[in-house]
């Protein structure tokens, strides 16, 4: 994985113009799963693809490799978290697991919409982390 | 007879992609080619519940106001979970085998084993 | 106080999942300091799981069945958990046995596993046990198939921590036979669904009747019960059994012979008796008598190929595939007996299998122990330990006034009832052939000399609070058979609400 950009000018090229698209792609996704076909688990999937292209293509040294490692787990731990997170907020106020009118929010409408939200949110994280994890678990030069 | 070829043309392909999935895990020597076997394999019960969702004239299970019937969404929730389930199965393997050619030298069974067995 | 005790009363089921699982994420993840607290963070988790399985268990047996509707959707919509008494049961004995190996790994793990993989093993240990905690508490057919994929990913990370390189191949092995199962099941569970439209445990029960006969629900079932059967390990699907329990770590073993295959066996009678009515088994399929040969099979050949063995941890792998064997063969049989011995069976085998498999890790740790060979004079130099292997041993070999005398004394009666006669001398033989493997391991290590090096008590080699949980499991295991009239009526109580009487 420690391949320099010289190596491929075209591969370079065309993943420095492709990764920003990829990313917002990626967002949309995840801001969209609420309504429309998308959601966090699709948007994460991308979100980490894009970084993982990123690394295949400009390659890591072993400080950046080592900081993407530490990253992946914190979004993989931080997206369940988030998700755990919404279900027991939703316990709290008396409601069910994942009971979203139970949410502290004006009407149930809004707190369908914006508890979905936050779980899309929570999914993508933990599906971005969990991507990357294994990604450099696998491909990766760290021994562990 | 050509009824119930062509008109179930999805289970036929399901069926045989498990069969060609299951000989895969079967007779293949290689790890990382076991675990495309399994993949395959698992593809096709994915395609097993897509086709199960399907209604006649229905359209694609999104909020629009020209549809009239829409297809059963449920299997396609159901299936984006088995998705994610085999996407992990297949890390977890590639981690084994990864760690399995460093311990073997080898990512071939008959290799696997004949170590194994010297090492007894 | 008591408001948030009352109210976290009735959230319990869907905590006795999230727990562990939750704890399983932070675990790994967390800073430095907290990490290198992984076991006491486990510990916590498992303890409190612990102590929310008692709560519901209470709850359930003062008020009867509680259902728990996740999101606030009734079900056949929604998903729901749903606790009858013998789910309780079983949710307290995966807990119970759960701590218990967090207490041994929490003492014994750094001899097997090591420094820098120990977050991760008792990460993926936890999963593990959310994944059967989920698999016993869902009413949902589909959530069940999640749980199991759950628990069994948790299961090959945990075989393949093992410290030899072995490890890594029955791992692997484990992993292939443990997806074709789960994908059987997810298949079958797709045709019930194709032909009922619905997943809903309840629901399916109610509405399947009146298409028993149609192609897509045989087709559904004989999916279904292929895919428990190599997740339960029953002969001759069992071939992954004996690598992963020899290779494991011994609290994974542990843990993994106790709850594991037992989670199975409970999920596939749920599915003979809870989703189809006894009748289907009964009358549309052939399954009763298939299961019935296998598991006869299963009983002979397991105990046989255990006395063959060398390796401790080997002898007690092919030890589990003969009292899975038990255990099916009481359930398949299906009279009210036979079920309630089946269902003592399931408890005595997690209790005491769990106890053998941390003896031997504790004869391993003390003094490096592996083979049977290894153990002559072991009763001298390691008596508590060989106290409560021999008690596990006699309450598994089935001598009175054993649990195991009990549970197996029920499934013959049971069999007999039955008008099943053939399978009353493979229970008789298959005891004999236990007691003879087991002998094989308590005679030399009684009244063998002992090796001239080590004269001396070994037991200080291995950890106190190692040695801990295996005696309570043996007092546990011991106190219910000489009390086995409460657990017999309990078990009795349950087989006839399976059987719909």
């Amino acid at each position: 994985m420690n391949r320099r950009p010289a190596d491929n000018p075209v591969a370079a090229t065309v993943s420095a113009l492709l990764i920003p698209f990829m990313q917002i792609y990626a967002l949309y996704l995840i801001a969209h799963g609420d309504l429309g076909p998308g959601g966090g688990f699709q948007g994460g999937a991308i979100f980490a693809a894009s970084l993982i292209l990123r690394a295949i293509v400009f390659g890591l040294d072993r400080e950046e490799e080592r900081r993407l490692d530490n990253i992946a787990g914190l979004l993989a731990a931080s997206g369940v978290l988030v998700y755990g997170g919404i279900g027991l907020l939703c316990m709290l106020r008396g409601g069910a697991f994942l009971e979203y009118p139970a949410l502290p929010f004006a009407d149930p409408k809004t707190a369908y919409h914006l508890g979905i939200y936050g779980i899309e949110i929570g999914v993508g994280l933990a599906v971005a982390g969990a991507m990357l994890l294994l990604f450099m678990k696998t491909a990766g030069s760290r021994d562990d | 007879m050509i009824e119930t070829i062509a008109g179930k043309y999805n289970y036929w392909i399901y069926i045989s992609l498990m069969m060609i999935g299951f000989y895969a895990i079967i007779a293949k020597g290689n790890l990382v080619k076991k675990i495309i076997g399994v993949n395959i394999f698992q593809t096709a019960v994915f395609l097993f519940y897509i086709s199960i969702s399907k209604v006649r004239g229905g359209t694609a299970p999104i909020l629009w106001d020209k549809a009239v019937l829409y297809d059963n969404p449920l299997p396609h929730v159901l299936i984006l979970t088995a998705i994610v389930v085999s996407v992990s199965t297949t890390a977890v393997a590639l981690a084994m085998i990864t760690r399995i050619y460093k311990e073997y030298g080898s990512i071939e069974e008959d290799k696997i084993l004949k170590s194994r067995r010297e090492n007894l | 106080m008591t408001d948030f005790l009352a109210a976290l009363r009735e959230h319990i089921p869907a905590l006795l999942v999230i727990v562990p699982l939750l704890a399983a994420v932070i675990i790994p993840f967390s800073p430095a300091p907290l990490r290198r607290r992984g076991a006491a963070v486990s510990l916590l988790a498992n303890a409190a799981a612990l102590a929310l399985a008692s709560a519901l268990a209470w709850e359930v047996f003062r008020l009867g069945r509680v259902s728990y509707r996740f999101g606030g959707w009734a079900p056949p919509w929604g998903i729901e958990y749903a606790v009858d008494p013998l789910a309780a049961v079983m949710l307290l004995l995966v807990a119970f046995v759960a701590f218990a190996a967090s207490v041994y790994s929490g003492a014994a793990a750094s001899g097997e596993i090591t420094a820098e993989k120990l977050p991760y093993y008792q990460s993926a240990s936890l999963l593990f046990v959310s994944g059967l905690s989920g698999m016993v508490i869902t009413g949902d057919i589909f959530n069940l198939y999640v749980f199991i994929e759950i628990a069994s990913l948790a299961g090959y990370a945990l075989v393949a921590s093992g410290r030899r390189r072995d490890a890594l191949v029955a791992g692997f092995n484990y992993l292939i036979l443990g997806t074709i199962a789960a994908t059987f099941i997810l298949l079958g569970i797709g045709y019930l669904y194709m032909a009922s439209g619905t997943l809903n445990i309840a629901d399916l029960r109610e509405r399947l009747p009146h298409i028993y006969h149609t192609k897509t629900v045989l087709t559904a079932f004989a999916f279904l019960i292929v895919g428990f059967s190599i997740k339960t390990a029953l002969f001759p699907l069992h071939i992954w059994l004996p690598d992963a329990y020899t290779y494991a770590p011994s609290p994974v073993s542990a843990l993994m012979a106790a709850t594991g295959t037992k989670v199975g066996i409970y999920a596939m009678i749920r599915v003979i008796f809870t989703v189809f009515k006894p009748e289907f088994n009964a009358s549309v399929v052939p399954m009763k008598a298939i299961l019935i040969v296998l598991s006869s099979a299963a009983i002979i050949y397991g105990a046989a190929m255990a006395i063959a063995q060398k390796d401790i941890k080997r002898m007690l792998a092919y030890s589990s595939v003969s009292q899975i064997g038990y255990i099916i063969l009481g359930a398949a049989v299906a009279s009210q007996h036979s079920l309630t011995g089946s269902l003592l069976h399931m408890i005595n085998h997690a209790l005491m299998k769990a106890c053998l498999f941390m003896c031997a890790g504790l004869m391993l740790m003390s003094t490096g122990a592996e083979k049977v060979a290894d153990l002559r004079g072991a009763g001298r130099r390691m008596p508590l330990t060989m106290a409560a292997f021999t008690a596990a041993a006699l309450s598994m070999t089935g001598i009175p006034p054993t649990l195991g005398f009990v549970s197996k004394w029920h499934i013959g009666l049971g069999a007999v009832e039955a008008g099943y006669w053939a399978v009353v001398p493979v229970i008789l033989g298959g005891s004999l052939l236990t007691g003879i493997y087991f002998w094989r391991v308590i005679e030399p290590a009684y009244f063998g000399a002992p090796p001239q090096s080590g004269h001396k008590n070994a037991e200080g080699g291995a950890p106190r609070w190692a040695l801990a949980p295996a005696l309570a499991l043996a007092a546990l295991g011991t106190l219910l058979g000489l009390a086995a009239h409460t657990p017999a009526v309990g078990a009795a109580r349950a087989a006839a609400e399976l059987l719909g009487r």
